[in-house]
């Protein structure tokens, strides 16, 4: 039995197929501005006997009859698949920032999301390496290292960046704004995290758990270990995948 | 709309073509949310015709009732006294502040970051939006927020129209007498406005035809109860929302009817969703007309809503007025103790309202509760914390939201309460 796992992001398409219970293919591409092709040649190619559809875009596909599944479940499901004893996860995509609470069973429990603004995704981290002049890829790597106590106080994404470039044109170094900007992501989801109440094994998926700075941050801030997927941010077409069995 | 009141319209001082959109935009959404729904009772045939006559019929009824002496009294909040303004024969009518109108015109006097219902009811004035407030005769105001008091003075300004009366924050004696002396206040300018007295057949008689509507709402709620629901939470929504404008006599008669229909599907055991359809309790804010936002979310999630702690909702029906008083006196006391029953958010401490949302948890089988709070609307926002507590004590699911009118955060909103949904069904399978 073919199964497919489609996560229609705001930034990328996660495609997963798994043939019985092994991972046979996966894919990643930019969800751009006309999605539902892109979706369509992916499931033609890979002919899945069976799929769900998650992520912000899960409804696209409803016209060809594919059901959904919110990404707040489709992730609980692909993380406690690949790491058993997942207790929380942290999820930080595009533009939603969730920490879900699992139950000693795998179900959900409890979950917050961010309230409508960007601030604190992935969207804003992206915004703010352009504005340093970063490549999205090395961002979490060019941060220094120590505290230096500088703060970005904004939350909205486009005050943000003026503090930025307020901050530039003071003739701080980028390394140190980067921290901040970090620091800034890292002190929201966490409050969020402390909400909701974090119990170990942590998870961090999504696009943004690639960010080492990131990592390294919530891992001081929760005095904890994160877990971390080589490929962080298919966890959700994966739970799609496992639940369209 | 069939008649044209473009006259009417234009002779109350409504933007006609700002007035026309909104209009076209109310049409469709009322298409697309209501009207598309499965298995609706036939008895909401007359909440529909209402809402298509919103700013229609009812208004031509009104300036009737204005010819004909009688004193139009707009309000936004429940403590103000719905049974001294039809005891000075007034007309009482809740005014516009549920859309995201206007408020360009709005933020020329409010900051941005104001909740939507007080940013509404000053933009639809000043867009020319509402010919509710332009019918007013009064608009009787109230301390229940500090948005809202503040707004007051500016919406006075605009209309000099607006009494404020003083709603205690505490339920303390010392409150109680405040707001005894407030309740005199308001039959004093009432009676001033009107030049009619308020006399005990006339107060008996008034304060009969509020408790008769309430019971028919009480009815309603307790119909909710019922699994399968014999009525969307939409609709249940919709027909608070038209008590605060609809003639009351009318109306209670038309909910009645309804109620009657509605045993009958209790009877035969047919519902607007199958049985077993995760039911949600909201909780929170007012939702005044048109915001629907959140019921059709939830129900449009695979859930149904059965009933709202909120003022469109619970608060404005759950206690009556003991009709047994024997002066104008007694009955003002009788009125004003009944009143002081609504568990606001404005309240300090307000452990009423934590008890009101574990017993209609309770009474009406909810599954989950979704606390709706208006964004910046402080005290709500702030006791969703206690609310939280609460429902979780009863191992309850409960989801937390703050939104306002808008449509940006659909997706996110959509995403979240399909998750509590989801949450709610795997529960229960466990």
């Amino acid at each position: 039995l073919r199964t497919g796992g489609i996560d229609i992001g705001s930034r990328y398409i996660k495609y997963v197929l798994l043939e019985g219970p092994e991972l046979v293919e996966v894919h990643k591409i930019e969800t751009g501005y006309d999605p539902l092709p892109l979706c369509r040649s992916l499931i033609r190619e890979t002919r899945p006997d069976r799929l769900l559809a998650t992520g912000y875009g899960r409804y696209l596909l409803e016209p060809d009859g594919v059901k959904t599944l919110t990404e707040i479940r489709a992730v609980s499901r692909g993380a406690r698949r690949l790491f058993p004893s997942c207790r929380t996860i942290i999820d930080i995509g595009g533009q939603d920032t969730k920490v879900i609470q699992l139950n000693d069973d795998g179900s959900v429990e409890n979950f917050e999301m961010n309230d409508r603004c960007a601030a604190g995704t992935g969207r804003f981290l992206e915004m703010m390496a352009k504005a340093l002049g970063y490549e999205m890829e090395v961002f979490g790597t060019q941060s220094s290292s120590e505290n230096d106590g500088l703060k970005i106080n904004s939350l909205c994404a486009v005050f943000a960046e003026s503090e930025v470039i307020t901050l530039i044109t003071k003739g701080i170094r980028r390394e140190q704004i980067s921290a901040a900007l970090h620091r800034s992501i890292v002190s929201k989801v966490a409050g969020l995290a402390k909400r909701v109440g974090v119990r170990s094994d942590v998870v961090f998926t999504g696009g943004c758990a690639r960010n080492p700075c990131l990592k390294g941050m919530f891992e001081e801030r929760l005095g904890t270990t994160l877990l971390v997927h080589e490929d962080p941010d298919i966890l959700s077409a994966l739970g799609a995948a496992l639940s369209a069995v | 709309m069939a008649n044209d009141y473009r006259e009417m319209w234009s002779g109350l001082g409504l933007n006609l073509e700002a007035h026309d959109g909104l209009m076209a935009v109310l049409s469709d959404a009322y298409q697309n949310i209501y009207l598309s729904q499965q298995n609706r009772p036939a008895g909401m045939g007359y909440f529909d015709f209402v809402i298509s006559e919103v700013h229609g019929q009812r208004i031509v009824e009104i300036l009737k009732d204005k010819i004909d002496g009688k004193t139009i009294v707009g309000t936004f909040c429940l403590y103000v006294p719905e049974e001294l303004i039809l005891a000075v024969d007034g007309v009482a009518i809740g005014l516009c502040a549920g859309a995201e109108v206007g408020s360009d015109e709005a933020e020329k006097y409010l900051p941005r970051n104001v909740c939507a219902l007080i940013k509404a009811f000053l933009g639809f004035k000043l867009a020319g939006l509402c010919p509710y407030v332009e019918s007013s005769d009064l608009i009787i105001g109230e301390t229940t927020c500090d948005g809202k008091k503040k707004a007051y003075e500016i919406l006075d300004d605009i209309t000099h129209k607006v009494m404020v009366v003083e709603v205690p924050h505490t339920k303390s004696e010392e409150g109680k007498r405040l707001w005894r002396k407030e309740v005199q206040k308001i039959a004093d300018k009432l009676t001033e406005v009107s030049g009619k007295a308020i006399t005990l057949p006339r107060l008996r008689e008034a304060s009969k035809v509020v408790d008769e509507k309430r019971k028919a709402l009480k009815r309603l709620s307790s119909l909710r109860a019922y699994d399968p629901a014999p009525i969307s939470g939409l609709d249940a929504l919709l027909i608070n929302q038209v008590s605060f404008y609809d003639n009351p006599v009318r109306f209670t008669a038309k909910v009645i009817e309804l109620c009657d229909e509605l045993d009958q599907r209790v009877k035969s055991g047919k519902g607007i969703a199958p049985k077993g359809t995760p039911r949600i309790l909201l909780s929170g804010s007012p939702m005044a007309i048109p915001n629907w936002k959140v019921h059709a979310i939830a129900e449009g999630s695979g859930a149904v809503v059965v009933g709202e702690e909120s003022c469109v909702g619970e608060r404005n029906f759950a206690t009556l007025v003991s009709q047994g008083f024997s002066s104008v006196e007694e009955g003002l006391d009788l009125i004003a103790d009944r009143y002081l029953t609504i568990n606001c958010a404005c309240f300090t401490p307000n452990e009423g309202r934590l008890q009101d949302v574990t017993n209609m948890t309770r009474t009406l089988h909810a599954d989950g509760v979704i606390h709706y709070a208006l964004q910046f609307c402080t005290p709500y926002m702030v006791e969703a914390y206690k609310v939280k507590k609460t429902t979780e004590k009863q191992g309850t699911p409960f989801l937390r939201i703050e939104t306002d009118y808008s449509m940006e955060d659909f997706g996110q909103l959509k995403t979240r309460i399909e998750a509590f949904v989801e949450l709610i069904k795997e529960k229960r399978t466990s």
